[in-house]
């Protein structure tokens, strides 16, 4: 995919399929160690090992008769191809946690691209999840949840349109606070 | 709109939308776009910005929804558009540029774009 955000977007999707109700974002962009750190967590119904062992490896031929999806594996190449790394780690009816890392200065690293975009679109989902975000830049960080936000809109709506202008306009000026002086 | 800083100015300005809203019904139109693997590749996210931003530009009151994938991975981007009570008509392969036409027939005129339904109710 073309930008970071967008396998961000994915692997959220997952999590949201997968009946979690809580999903962590943490973001840290490590400029001194030459890092980008990406990491999703959710409380979902989470991974038999069996089943986590063919994720990890989806060009074994049970493809076609197994659902083994793109979604992953695309994110995980995204990561290795960057001198980077990409775990999971998932419990029956408890979790997952999926862990990329990418050389930060890495030709081919796609940037992070339009982080407030995949942010509204996980707060737009038809499902009820709360979203845990933290965005690490160097030493500044920036971080929200929904639980806070949903506390102030009362009964209006996450999705409700006036909501959504106010959180775009809240997230855009907080992630060009967090980018003055440096990061891509 | 002013910029909103903080979630302090947040509060301020949703006890200032309520009081000028007073008690206005909620909007019964619904757009849902579907953000799978595929929706997501083929551009739903882009899609779902040019969304609000159009429905900001001309102040339509709808809900815009993202779900998961639905199986028909060949017409993302899909856009659903619900209205009062009446049957959803999903439109395939929407991109940016379409979606001030969609917005205008559908919304605005209340005409159904034929040539770019793939499902209705
Ligand atoms: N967070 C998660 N919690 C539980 N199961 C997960 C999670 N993420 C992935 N999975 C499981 O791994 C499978 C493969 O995920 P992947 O994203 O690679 O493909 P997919 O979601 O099935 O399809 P695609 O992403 O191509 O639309 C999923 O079908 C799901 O069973
Ligand atoms: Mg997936």
């Amino acid at each position: 995919m073309r930008e970071l955000s967008l396998h961000i977007l994915d692997a959220v999707q997952n999590s949201i399929e997968a009946d979690a109700n809580r999903i962590y974002v943490k973001i840290r962009e490590d400029f001194g160690r030459d890092k980008l750190i990406i990491e999703i967590e959710d409380n979902g119904k989470g991974m038999t090992p069996e089943f986590l062992k063919e994720v990890l490896d989806p060009f074994k031929t049970t493809r076609k008769t197994r659902h083994v999806g793109l979604g992953l594996p695309l994110f995980s190449a995204a990561a290795k191809n960057c001198n980077g790394d990409f775990k999971i780690t998932s419990k029956k009816d408890k979790g997952t946690k999926i862990t990329a890392t990418f050389q930060y200065s890495h030709i081919d690293r796609a940037p992070l691209g339009d982080i407030v975009s995949t942010i509204l679109a996980i707060l737009c989902s038809d499902k009820e999840i709360d979203l845990f975000y933290h965005h690490q830049v160097d030493n500044k960080k920036f971080e929200f949840n929904t639980q806070k936000l949903k506390k102030i809109l009362g009964n209006i709506p996450l999705a409700n349109i006036n909501a959504i202008k106010w959180l775009k306009s809240y997230l855009k000026y907080n992630f060009k606070e967090l980018y003055k002086n440096g990061g891509v | 709109m002013p910029k909103i800083k903080s979630l302090e100015e947040l509060r301020k300005l949703r006890e200032e939308t309520i009081k000028s809203m007073r008690v206005r019904k909620s909007t019964s139109t619904k757009i849902t776009v579907g953000m799978g693997t595929c929706g997501i590749a083929a551009g739903a996210r882009e899609v779902m910005h040019a969304i609000l931003d159009e429905l900001e530009k001309r102040k339509i009151d709808a809900n815009v929804i993202t779900v998961g994938c639905i199986g028909l991975c060949a017409e993302e981007p899909l856009v659903t558009i619900e209205r009062g009570g009446q049957p959803g008509i999903t439109y395939g392969k929407i991109n940016v540029e379409k979606v001030p036409k969609l917005i205008e027939e559908h919304l605005i005129k209340g005409d159904i774009i034929d040539e770019w339904v793939i499902s209705r109710g």
